[in-house]
């Protein structure tokens, strides 16, 4: 954990070793006990939200058909918009997660499930489940951190390019699901050279992107307003709205989970060889949480607990919330930074930071030890 | 009747279905990236011709440890022939089992039902779920019909079906449906207690119609039946066309006496296969594909077993979070390494596992 060692405010300066594992062994236990309970309860779960959600979708596409009355478009569109949301948050992210692997069900399994996104489901779980959970916030490793186009750390070298991010980030909320695919498919560095352009992987990746990209659109942008006959166009403007509105939550929702102020970032070299129990205390110290009412955690697929989530990812989703009073005893037991808030407060702190990194350092680093790079906090930890 | 030679009744064809094509990906597409039928399944559940399904329309109480369910197979059923099994598919706490049971129903009712009868086994998850929650309008998962415990087309003039316990269930189903076909039955059938007879009161009629000769054995009472002993009750033993189902023992057994008196091919037994599996340390991994088989000691991954033998295998994270490594195991029984869980597949099951927290406890078999 170097980098947290160098930092001014080191959050983990008290812990011990044998304190890191004995962490792990208590997330541990946290975790069996889900898995001893897992079953009918959480199986029901899931079937009622996917339920819940497309006989949502149906009727907000019904009420559509006649958006050409305002009632009707602002009706159909909110409906629609909440149905995307619950489509990709709770029950997307969660089944790709393979927390409903267990089941057993082929309907609902890591492996078959397909979502409304433009990225295909496979392409994300690797750049999501594979790259990111694994490598949590380790700066050059985890490209969640600044999707590749943001300054996200005060020892990334500045460059006038970032000048332009809070505008990157805005565009990048308003068409997230388009970014996600660019991001998945690794666009930026593929297309830099002809050699990686021609890679059949990235061919053959592409190709599904703009398949899956070309269905969606069909779907929202031709089908479903002709069917609305007379309400073409209102249909087609809602669908985009639907589309936007979810994509800008989505994107909210995600900056929150480890943006904010009092999240770690981690070096390259300091997960080398690393143990169980430092695997999770990188995960307790890269993600926050949002706080609120349970309407709030189904809407945010229980992505506002990101804590468990990065701790047990394959834990079905509304379980969180449960374990979440367990884990945050741990924190205080140990005395490690908790960070969480309500969602305006957790955005603005999101925002605040891809503003403040657009800009150069303010404070010149002290003197550099030539044999160490330079290392300082990335954000304060919000508790002391 | 169209004859071949007018081209426009066969150019009618095409454009029909091409149309019916056209607006089938139409619908598909209002509903990407789900199928339609995910939106049927809702309120249709046994319309999809995709997932077979049934839904169960009368519970029986058969013994204190029967129960038989008369079940509607939905779209993409295909008729059994009397003697077959049948595949369920039920989620038992939230997880989906399946096993199979033998069709008791004649074959070929109109009312297009057919009907398993289920028997509690010791430690069986799925049997004693049934036998607890089984009810009128309840959704269950079915496989098409197989298996070649059946009558010949051509019906033995003397025939005998020796059955102990539930291996009634398949037999009832034959007797059922061609009992009227057959001139000669014998039935020699044993289970502890006379009330623990299942079906025995259908087969109790069927010997005072005088369609069977019914012999049964309480082994309660009277012990377990030795083949030898059937020489006795049966004199014209090795005449019959026989056929065999119960415990592997008295198979085992039976098949023994059959072939001492070279009348082998005589002989048709259908196995239950044991379900209970018990937890070991380490076992034989077997890629069945490939043919790659390894020793996996319990302390190692199934991946890195795997990949140790050279065995091509597909992995990601290596920790468990990723779900990239998973591989239908057809049959085995498996432990978790981080939580001491237990996942265990008998034959037909694919149960996906990751290979990369997931360490033999016994004997497994991967498709890969």
């Amino acid at each position: 954990m170097t980098t947290l060692q160098r930092q001014e405010n080191n959050p983990i300066a008290h812990l011990t070793a044998e304190d890191i594992e004995a962490i792990g062994r208590e997330l541990d236990a946290i975790r069996d006990e889900v898995i001893a309970v897992r079953g009918e309860r959480d199986a029901a779960y899931i079937r009622r939200v996917i339920k819940v959600q497309r006989s949502l979708e149906i009727g907000s596409r019904a009420v559509l058909l006649f958006s050409l009355f305002p009632p009707a478009w602002l009706v159909g569109t909110a409906g629609l918009s909440v149905a995307k949301i619950l489509e990709n948050m709770e029950i997307g992210h969660n089944i790709l997660h393979g927390q409903y692997d267990f089941m057993r069900d082929p309907k609902i399994h890591s492996t078959t499930w397909e979502w409304d996104m433009a990225t295909p489901a496979e392409q994300w779980q690797h750049s999501h489940n594979q790259i990111h959970h694994k490598y949590t916030n380790v700066v050059g490793k985890d490209n969640d951190l600044g999707y590749g186009i943001m300054r996200v750390d005060e020892n990334q070298r500045w460059h006038p390019f970032f000048l332009a991010q809070p505008l990157w980030n805005f565009i990048n909320a308003l068409f997230f699901e388009y970014g996600i695919a660019a991001y998945d498919l690794e666009l930026g560095r593929n297309l830099q050279t002809k050699k990686r352009r021609s890679n059949p992987v990235f061919r053959k990746n592409l190709k599904a992107v703009g398949r899956k990209i070309g269905k969606q659109a069909l779907k929202d942008y031709v089908i479903h307003p002709a069917l609305s006959g007379p309400s073409f166009l209102h249909t087609m403007a809602a669908n985009f709205t639907a589309n936007v509105i979810r994509n800008v939550w989505s994107h909210s929702v995600i900056m929150c989970g480890h943006f904010p102020n009092g999240v770690s970032t981690f070096e390259r070299t300091s997960i080398k060889g690393e143990t169980r129990g430092e695997w999770y205390l990188r995960q307790m110290l890269g993600s926050a949480n949002i706080s609120g009412s349970k309407l709030m955690h189904i809407m945010t697929g229980n992505l506002s607990h990101q804590i468990e989530h990065h701790l047990f990812p394959d834990l079905p989703a509304s379980r969180y919330a449960e374990v979440a009073v367990k884990v945050r005893a741990l924190f205080e037991k140990y005395d490690l930074p908790y960070v969480t808030g309500p969602l305006p407060k957790q955005v603005a702190s999101a925002w605040a930071k891809v503003i403040r990194l657009s800009l150069p350092n303010r404070k010149p680093t002290a003197a550099p030890d030539p044999s160490i790079p330079p290392r300082r906090p990335v954000a304060e930890p919000v508790t002391a | 009747m169209t004859s071949p030679g007018r081209p426009s009744r066969l150019g009618e064809v095409p454009v029909t279905q091409t149309l019916r094509n056209g607006a089938w990906r139409v619908v598909e597409l209002i509903t990407t990236p789900v199928v339609p039928s995910d939106y049927l399944d809702v309120i249709a559940p046994l319309r999809n011709p995709n997932v077979l399904r049934a839904r169960v329309e009368a519970v029986h109480r058969e013994t204190a440890n029967a129960v038989t369910l008369e079940l509607r197979p939905g779209r993409g059923w295909r008729p059994h022939q009397p003697g077959q099994y049948v595949r369920l598919g039920v989620d038992v706490d939230g997880i989906r089992l399946w096993r199979s049971y033998s069709v008791s129903s004649p074959a070929g009712q109109p009312s297009g039902r057919i009907s398993v009868t289920v028997n509690a086994v010791r430690d069986g998850l799925v049997s004693s779920y049934l036998l607890a929650n089984a009810r009128r309008g309840m959704i269950v998962n079915l496989d098409l019909p197989a298996g070649d415990f059946v009558l010949p087309a051509e019906r033995p003039a003397k025939s005998l079906f020796v059955t102990a316990g539930s291996g009634i269930t398949p037999v009832m189903g034959i007797l059922r449906s061609a009992v009227h076909e057959l001139p000669d039955v014998v039935v020699v059938h044993s289970a502890r207690t006379s009330e623990d007879v299942v079906f025995g009161a259908d087969l109790r009629a069927l010997a005072a119609a005088g369609r069977i000769t019914l012999i049964e054995r309480h082994t309660g009472a009277d012990g377990r039946l030795k083949p030898a002993e059937l020489a006795e009750l049966v004199p014209d033993l090795f005449e019959r066309e026989t056929w065999a189902c119960g415990p592997g023992e008295m198979l085992d057994a039976l098949a023994d006496h059959w072939s001492e008196a070279g009348a082998a091919e005589r002989l048709h037994v259908e196995r239950f296969r044991p379900t209970v599996l018990v937890a070991g340390d380490g076992g034989s991994v077997t890629f069945e594909r490939s043919g790659a088989r390894v020793e996996a000691p319990a302390g190692v991954s199934i991946l890195d077993a795997g990949e140790a033998a050279g065995q091509l295998m597909p992995s990601g994270c290596r920790m468990g979070i990723c779900f990239k490594c998973v591989l239908p195991m057809r049959e085995g029984i498996v432990r978790d390494m981080r939580d001491g869980q237990i996942t265990t597949a008998v034959e037909g099951d694919n149960v996906l596992i990751q290979t990369c927290v997931s360490a033999a406890a016994g004997p497994c078999h991967l498709d890969a």
